[in-house]
This record gives C-alpha cells, structure tokens and sequence, in this order.
C-alpha cells in the first residue's frame, strides 16, 4: 500500500494539551504529540486510563483545543467540530427520546436534506449496519450491542471519512464486543462503509491487535507516544496464531519496561510523595498475590497468562502489578511479574502478620503515607484536614488523580492500621 | 411502548392499509374525543369571559348562587394556565441565558435566588397599583395582577430547575451533539428540553399545585383602599365571608376540591407519565407513573392521525437549523472569552448596584424611621417564632405518621395521591371555618389564628417523608429486622437517617409556604369581625390595604431577608449534611 505518500487525513503536530491547577499553573497532561492518520488506515491508541488518550481522541475530532500545537484535517487547519469527521463514543451517546432511525438522523441534522432524502439515508446506513426492524425502538429497549450499532449508524450516515472510536466495544460484554468487531472489520474490509481511515482509542490489547494496521502507544504523566508499531498480520486475525501472539507479548513487554521506569524513578517525574497512586485495593492485590504463589504459577508468570487466566484488562491488571512492584511484595518487568520473598511471606502470613508487612511496606515505599503519619505524628490532637494534604499534591498531580490518589492511600492505610479518616470531618486521624 | 406493541401496531396498519375507515373508532376514540372537545369549549368560553368585562368599568358583583361556582371556577383555573404559559415562557429564555452567558449568569442566578424568597403575596402590593393604572376603567389590570402573583409563585422555582438541568446535560451527549455539528436551536430542542423535561413537567405540576393558593388570594385582595374583586372561586368565598354565608364557603370547598381532581387528572397526571419518556436512565423503569387518560390519548387511532402532522411539525421545527452566521458566532467567541470585556461587564454591575442602592436609600430616609425599621424587625420576629413553632409539631405529626405509612406500600398507595390533594388544595378556602369557630367559642387570635400558616403547607412534609420511607431500601430494612434493632434505636439509627433528605426538602417547601401564608393569615374577617394576631404578615396585609407602600416595602423586604437567612443558615447546611451521609459511594 502506498499510504506513506499520500497526504494523512487527520495531522497533530507538537500537540500539547495542560489542565489547570488550583494554583492557576498548567499541569500537562499531553505532550509534543505528533501523530498522523494516514489513508485507509485504523490506527490504535493504546495506553493507561488517564494517559491523555480520550482527549487526543477528542482534539483529533474538534471537540477540545489543544493548549498548543496544531491539528490538521484534510492539510486544513481544524478549529471545532468538521464535516468528514465522526466520533463513535464509549457510552453510546444516543439521545434516550429518540428512537433508532431518529438517533440515526440526527446525524444529518447539520445538512441541508428534505425529508424523504434524511428518511432514505437513514434506512440504508441502518441496513449496513445491521438494524433492520429496530427502526422504531427506543434505545433503552435494546440491549448495548444495539445501542452501539446505532452509535456507528450515526457516525456513518453522516458520509465522513475519517471515524473516530473512543473505546467503542469497552462497556459491552465479551460475546457480543467480539461480534461487533468483526462485523466493523468485515465492513471496512469490504469497503462498504464511506470510512477510509479509523482510529482507536483502547486500553485493550488484543482488542488494538487484532483490528488495528498500526498501533501507537501511549505513556502517562504526562502522555507521550512512546512508541509506534505496525501490525502487517493479514484480516481475519486470530488470536490464537503465533505471530498475533508475538506482537501482543512485545506489546506487554513494551508496557511493562515503561511501567518500570515509571515506578522505579518516581523523583525524576514528582517529588517523592507526591506520585500518583493507581486503583487498587488491599484485597485485589492478595488476591493476585496468592494466585501467583499458587500452581499453575508457583511465583510467576507472564502478564498475557494471568490476565486471560483471570480475565483482566490491562487497566484492571496494570495498576495492581505495579502497586505490588512499587510495594516490594512482586517484581515486573519483561511482561512477566514475579513473586518476591516480601510477597511470598505476605501470602503465607495470618491476619495480623499480613498487616505488620503491609505497613512495614507502604512507610517505606510510599512517600505519601510516611508523610502524612509524620504531619499526624506532629499534630497535636493528631488530627489534619485533608485540604492540607490535597493542596500538596494539586501542586503535582490533576484532580481526578489528587482524588483517587487519597482514596488509594486513605484504603491502604486504614489495612495497615496506619492511620484513619474521617469523612465526614473530612480529617485524617491517627 | 414496547418492540413487541410497535410490531403489532405496524402490522394493524398494513392490514388495514389504505381503506380507512371510521368504523374503527372504538370507545377510546370517542372517549378521547369527547375530552378534547370538552377542553376546547371549556377553554374559549373561559378565555371569552375574561376578555368580555374589558369595556365594563364596574365590574358585575359576585352571586352568592351555587349555580355560578362551575363559572367561577372555570374563570380561576384559566388564571392559572396563563400563568403557567407565562412561566414556562420566562423558564426557556430566563434560564437559557444564564445557562449559556456566563456575565447574564452573574446577574441572573443571584436575583432568582432573591426573587424566589420574596413573599409572593408581597408582589402584589406593587403590582396591583401598577397594572391598573396601566389599564384603567378596565379589568385587564387586577386580572393581570392576579396572573401576575402566581406566575411569581411558579416561575422562580421552574426557571431554576431548568437552569440546573442545562447545566447538567451528560457530557457524552452534549460532545455526541457537538460533534454531529447541531446548531444551537436543534441542541435546543434536541438535547436540552428534552433531558429536562422530566424535572420541567414535575416542578411545573409541584408549582401549580401551590398556585391554587395565590390565585384564590389574589382574586379579593385590598389594595391602597381599593378592593379589587375578580370574577373567581377566591372572591366568591370573600363575598361569602362578608355576607356571613358559611354554606356558600362550604359549596366554594367543594368546587375547588373538584377542579384539583380533574386537574389532577387531566392535567397532572398524564404529563407525569407522559415525560416519563424523557428520563435520562436508559435502563427500563420499572414503577412507572400511570394515567389512564394518558392510555386513552396514546391508544386511540383516531387521535394519533390526528396529532401526526402536529408532531411532524413540531419534528420540522425542532430541525431547523436557524444558525446564526459564521461572523456572529466568531464574534460571539472572541467576546465571551476577552478579559476586558469582563471588566466592563463588573464594572458596570457594579454602577447600576451603587446607583440603586444609593437611590433606596434615600428613598428610606425620607419615608421611614429608625421606628418603622424595630416595628418590621418586631414583627418579624413574632411571625419566625410561629413558623418555627409550627414546622416543629408538624414534623412531629407527619414524620412518624409518614414514616409509618410509607412501610406499607399498598397503603402509601392510598395516602399519597391523598396527601398532594391536600397540599394542592388551597388551604385559605378552609380559613372561613376556622375563623367562624374562633369567633363562635371566643378563643385568643394571637393563638388560635396560628396554625392557619401551617395548614396548606404541613402535607408537603408528609407526602416527602411518606416518598422517603417508601424508597426505603428493602434490604436495609430486612437487615434491619433481622438484627432485631427495634425501639428507639430503629428511629434514631435507621429510619430517621433515612429519610432525612426527603424530610429536608418537605420542610424547606413547608416553611416557605407557611411564611406565605402568614399574610392572609394573620389578618382574617368573618362578616364585620376583624381579626388580627399581629406579626410581619399582619404588618404586610395592612400596609398594603392603607396602600403605605414605603412600610409594606419594608415588611416584605424583612420577610425576604429572613427567608433567606433561614435558607442558608438553617436548611441549605442541613440538606447537604443529609445528601453526603445519605450517600453510598
């Protein structure tokens, strides 16, 4: 395919995207993107939730302006929402009122089209996609896979080219995601569908590998395209061949060298307690824990195992391996995660045993809880609000992760018995 | 409607294909019929009647006659749908700019929140003045006034429900309706009244059912000497009063009891279950609210043909683009962002608020004493004590009584429609009674004219706590039982927490209405007896009749502060207390 020649449809140059702080100071969460969706192409976008990807995905479609950098549509400067560009969204986005050909219309609202031609374009795009006899219900009859299908029905009656998916198959059952991808894939293969270049937003990677022509990867803290890797297996692809298994192993290793060096150099990007903690809770990560301590692992294995072992995500698994890696109880590295002596004695522990570790552990390793024991320690009364805590870290870290990052450590060391809190003060207490 | 029903329906259609004949009409379709066309006469016989008494200066006298109560009543309830029509009319343009503009928004919010706590009653002191001198030897001006009034008890309120639902619009949608490049008239339309219509239909019922109050009270109102009597239940009742007539007040009761309940019906009802549709959960209700003549307009074939060019219009219309030009909107952008206009735009605020201010108060100085300010204060004081005296024993009334109710579903059933009845009903029709008691067995007015305050308004704390214990989680109580946490525990440690939130948000309606209420209320008339129990209502009625508009000012602007500070200092804290402990995530 002659691709690289041709002039990309959708252009970021030197993107740059930055939220605000409480302070008023950018907190960058996307930089110096350069990123292009060349012709007849479905590029991936693979990364950590709250890596930047939905936001990339909505300056490509003129939802959000970039802070800086530009962003080309068709080689022409795109300032907002653009003819020729359509989104197909995480949670559907039907309006609930309408019933499925009127969803599907309100696709051409914005042209100039009688009725009859609105009526006609309609039915075909609902034809294609396979809704035929849905044409009256209302979305809340149907079930998500339909929900969906009306998402790609407006998306493509509107003739657009360029078709940006947000996630599309991530709220949908196992079954019916599958189904909905190879019936998309069948489409595009055929060329049925007026889109000739797609991308995807996923934190799925098999998902990205099985569909995608390219994929870019995306890291946190802020987002960056760490890598880009083209994916040459021809359609229909399986998951079970060798060389599906070969990339989505490199993908993994990928993820993991990233996720090291992410965890292992915290100064470089934060100020010691001030790096933001992933979601996990106290009995997830026991949980895998003793599922690797246990055959068939006995202490290790690789990601792409466990995870279809027990049938996680890269979002769910990523942020338990890497808080077990940062606790010291696992190691991760290779796209393999193995059990350390810490881990192992943590898994053969009784109750009490388990939470002198645990505390042991998070004083050392996390920062954040040495720091506020420490503020605690020194209060009298031993009591601080939380705003003192959450002021700190604004300076750092974005709202959202301000927010879970306290969660986080709030759950852990109320495990460890490190400290407490009071939401309804909303205080910390020893 | 179901896949299943729409299946049906477009198969009866092919069936019958292009032989139509009437002969398919069955009972709904005549029943409908009939409903329509009793609505229209109704409608055109009442609005000729209030246009017709235009050219009489004086107007006809009120008749005591049983027989003219149907007109009269006909008379008051088209008050309230032009008020209503008015009121939904400020909603859309009102809220929408402060939703959209976020300078409009610094003005607009703040004066809603003050408007809303500004007696409604108390408008009227102003208004009515106004308006008739505006329309002399006419009767447009005190029927304007009367409109007026309730439009100010339901606009603030609809107006600010819509404001937040604007605000609220999910972000998938509004990016969905961005990306699909609506202009702002199709979002309008497509996105936004839609998603609020469920909170816009049930707080534009909840509002008209308070009207019924402020229509009755305002059809016989005195003002500056002048006494203003609009053809209408109210000012047949104050006839009644004046001629010691208590049957009369009895069929007036009676009347009104039957308006509510075909309003309830016809009215309230089938718009409830109707903007059902528009409730944002996509997942299927299950408890969904009923109305039979909703049913009825749905099934019969003969009113659907008949509605689906109306419904194809109204399509078109909601699909017109009616997109400002480019440069407009460009414009538009490059305004809302600049930080110099924003300084212009506070500045200017900040004028206009100096130059009024600077204006009332030498307007105070002339017109009022330091003397007026501790009399208003005094009274002030007198009415709060029995606002909070009577919010007191009503909630200990209704909360165990509501409580107790709600656990029994079948029998919440029966009380609910029951308890909105009552708070719809406009309790100042009842105060003739009470006050011909008063009279007959001599008791205190000071006392005794007290609870007529809290009479409208105590149903809303039981049809919000009966809500609350109905929604009672099942588990929770099954957990409960099984614990065998009984006594007084089971109160203070399950059921009152768990109905706190809905308690709050009864009480807060409940004390507003009581302060309402305190201006009819504390000034009351039985033939030539007056009766008087003193406070800031009292204060506010007699101004108004002397027509001493600086002191009636005064009072009013007394009430509002303390509605305010009440708000915020008691009910505002405590409703946020009860939403976070209330929640489970």
């Amino acid at each position: 395919m002659n691709s690289q020649s041709e002039r990309p449809l959708i252009e970021l140059r030197k993107v740059c995207m930055d939220f605000a702080k409480p302070s008023g100071e950018p907190l960058p969460v996307l930089a110096d993107i350069d990123l292009a969706l060349r012709a007849r192409e479905i590029l991936g976008l693979l990364g950590r939730s709250g890596a930047g990807k939905s936001t990339l995905l909505r300056i490509a479609a003129g939802l959000v302006r970039p802070t800086s950098g530009q962003v080309y549509h068709r080689s022409m400067p795109l300032t907002g929402p653009s003819e020729g560009i359509a989104v197909v969204f995480q949670t559907f986005a039907l309006f609930p009122w309408l019933t499925v050909i009127e969803n599907v219309e309100t696709g051409l609202d914005a042209f100039a089209l009688t009725g009859r031609e609105r009526r006609e374009r309609a039915e075909s795009a609902i034809d294609l996609i396979g809704l035929d006899g849905f044409q009256g219900a209302y979305p809340r009859e149907l079930s998500g896979g339909m929900r969906q299908r009306v998402g790609f029905a407006r998306a493509i009656v509107t003739g657009s080219s360029v078709l940006l998916m947000d996630e599309p198959f991530s709220a949908l059952d196992v079954l019916t995601a599958e189904t909905l991808r190879t019936d998309f894939i069948d489409l595009w293969q055929e060329q049925e569908i007026p889109t000739t270049s797609a991308l995807l937003v996923t934190h799925n990677i098999e998902e990205a590998v099985l569909m995608c022509d390219r994929i870019a990867i995306l890291s946190s803290n802020p987002g960056r395209v760490a890598a880009e890797i083209p994916v040459s297996l021809a359609h229909p692809r399986n998951r079970l061949d060798d060389a599906f298994r070969t990339v989505v192993d490199d993908i993994y290793a990928l993820l993991t060298s990233r996720a090291v060096v992410f965890s292992a150099a915290p100064g470089q990007l934060h100020s010691g307690f001030a790096r933001p903690l992933a979601r996990a809770s106290v009995s997830q990560m026991s949980g895998l824990l003793e599922t690797l301590a246990g055959a068939p692992y006995h202490g290790r294995s690789g990601l792409r195992e466990i995870a279809r072992a027990l049938g996680l995500q890269v979002d769910d698994l990523f942020p338990l391996a890497e808080s077990l890696h940062m606790l010291g109880f696992a190691e991760l590295s290779d796209g393999a995660v193995r059990l350390t002596p810490a881990g192992r004695m943590f898994v053969h522990g009784g109750t009490g045993e388990r939470k002198r570790l645990f505390r042991e552990h998070l004083l050392e390793f996390v920062p954040l809880s040495a720091h506020i024991r420490r503020v605690l320690e020194e209060r009298g009364g031993h009591r601080a609000p939380r705003v003192r805590f959450e002021s700190e870290l604004e300076d750092h870290l974005t709202r959202r992760d301000v927010e879970r990052t306290l969660r986080v450590v709030t759950g852990w060391a109320r495990y460890a018995e490190l400290f407490g809190y009071d939401d309804r003060a909303q205080e910390f207490h020893i | 409607m179901d896949v299943l029903e729409t299946f049906v329906e477009q198969h009866a259609e092919v069936l019958s294909g292009a032989r139509w004949h009437l002969h398919q009409a069955g009972w709904q379709d005549l029943a409908a019929t009939i409903l329509v066309l009793g609505a229209l006469i109704l409608v055109g016989s009442g609005a000729h009647q209030m246009v017709a008494p235009l050219a009489a200066a004086h107007p006809l006298p009120i008749s005591l006659s049983p027989a003219a109560l149907p007109l009269y009543t006909l008379r008051t309830t088209m008050r309230m749908f032009v008020a209503i029509a008015a009121s939904l009319v400020f909603t859309f343009t009102y809220a929408t700019l402060a939703a959209k503009s976020r300078r409009a928004e610094m003005v607009l919010i703040p004066l809603l929140d003050v408007l809303q706590s500004v007696p409604v009653l108390g408008y009227l002191a102003f208004t009515v003045p106004f308006l008739i001198s505006a329309f002399p030897d006419s009767q447009l001006g005190p029927e304007l006034a009367a409109i007026f009034a309730i439009f100010t008890s339901q606009a603030w309120n609809m107006a600010f429900g819509f404001y937040q639902s604007l605000r609220t619009v999910p972000r998938d949608l509004d990016e969905a309706s961005r990306s699909l490049r609506l202009s702002a008239w199709q979002r309008f339309w497509r996105l936004e009244v839609p998603f609020a219509m469920p909170g816009l239909v049930w707080n534009t019922m909840m509002s008209m059912s308070a009207g019924w109050f402020f229509v009755v009270a305002s059809e016989a109102i005195t003002v500056d000497g002048r006494q203003i009597k609009l053809p209408g239940v109210g000012a047949y009742v104050a006839q009644a009063i004046r001629e010691h007539d208590l049957a009369a007040v009895g069929w007036a009761i009676v009347a009104m009891g039957v308006a509510i309940l075909v309003y309830d019906q016809m009215v309230f009802r089938p718009l409830v279950a109707w903007s059902e549709q528009f409730q944002f959960a996509t997942t299927p209700v299950l408890l969904r609210p009923r109305s039979w003549v909703l049913n009825l307009f749905q099934r019969s074939r003969l009113l659907r043909r008949a509605a689906r060019p109306v419904a194809a219009g109204v399509k078109t219309a909601a699909r017109a683009r009616l997109a400002f030009p480019a440069g407009v909107h460009r414009l538009g952008h490059r305004l809302s962002g600049s930080r110099s206009a924003d300084i212009i735009w506070i500045g200017l605020l900040l004028g206009v608020l100096g130059y009024v201010l600077v204006e009332l108060l030498g307007f105070a100085r002339v017109a009022l004493a330091w003397r007026d300010v501790a009399v208003a204060a005094r009274s002030g004081a007198l009415t709060l004590l029995r606002v909070v005296v009577l919010v007191a024993v009503a909630t200990a009334v209704w909360v165990p009584t509501g409580i107790a109710v709600g656990l029994r579903p079948r029998l919440a059933q029966k009380v609910q429609p029951v308890a909105q009845f009552l708070a719809a009903f406009p309790a100042n029709l009842l105060f003739p009674v009470v006050v011909f008691l008063i009279v007959r067995l001599n008791l205190a007015p000071a006392i005794w004219l007290s609870p007529l305050m809290i009479l409208g308004a105590q149903w809303y704390i039981l049809f919000n706590v009966i809500a609350g214990a109905s929604a009672f989680p099942p588990d929770l109580r099954e957990a409960t039982a099984s614990l065998r946490i009984r006594g007084w525990r089971w109160w203070r440690d399950i059921m009152l927490p768990g109905i706190f939130p809905y308690y709050v948000t009864g009480a807060i309606t409940a004390c507003g209405g009581a302060w309402n209420a305190s201006i009819v209320s504390e000034v009351v008339r039985w033939g030539p007896t007056k009766l008087t129990a003193g406070g800031l209502g009292a204060y506010i009625a007699r101004m108004t009749e002397t027509g001493d508009f600086p002191r009636a000012a005064l009072g009013i602007a007394v009430m509002s502060a303390l509605v305010i500070a009440m708000n915020r200092l008691l009910w505002r804290p405590l409703y946020v207390f009860a939403e976070r402990r209330a929640r489970l995530d």
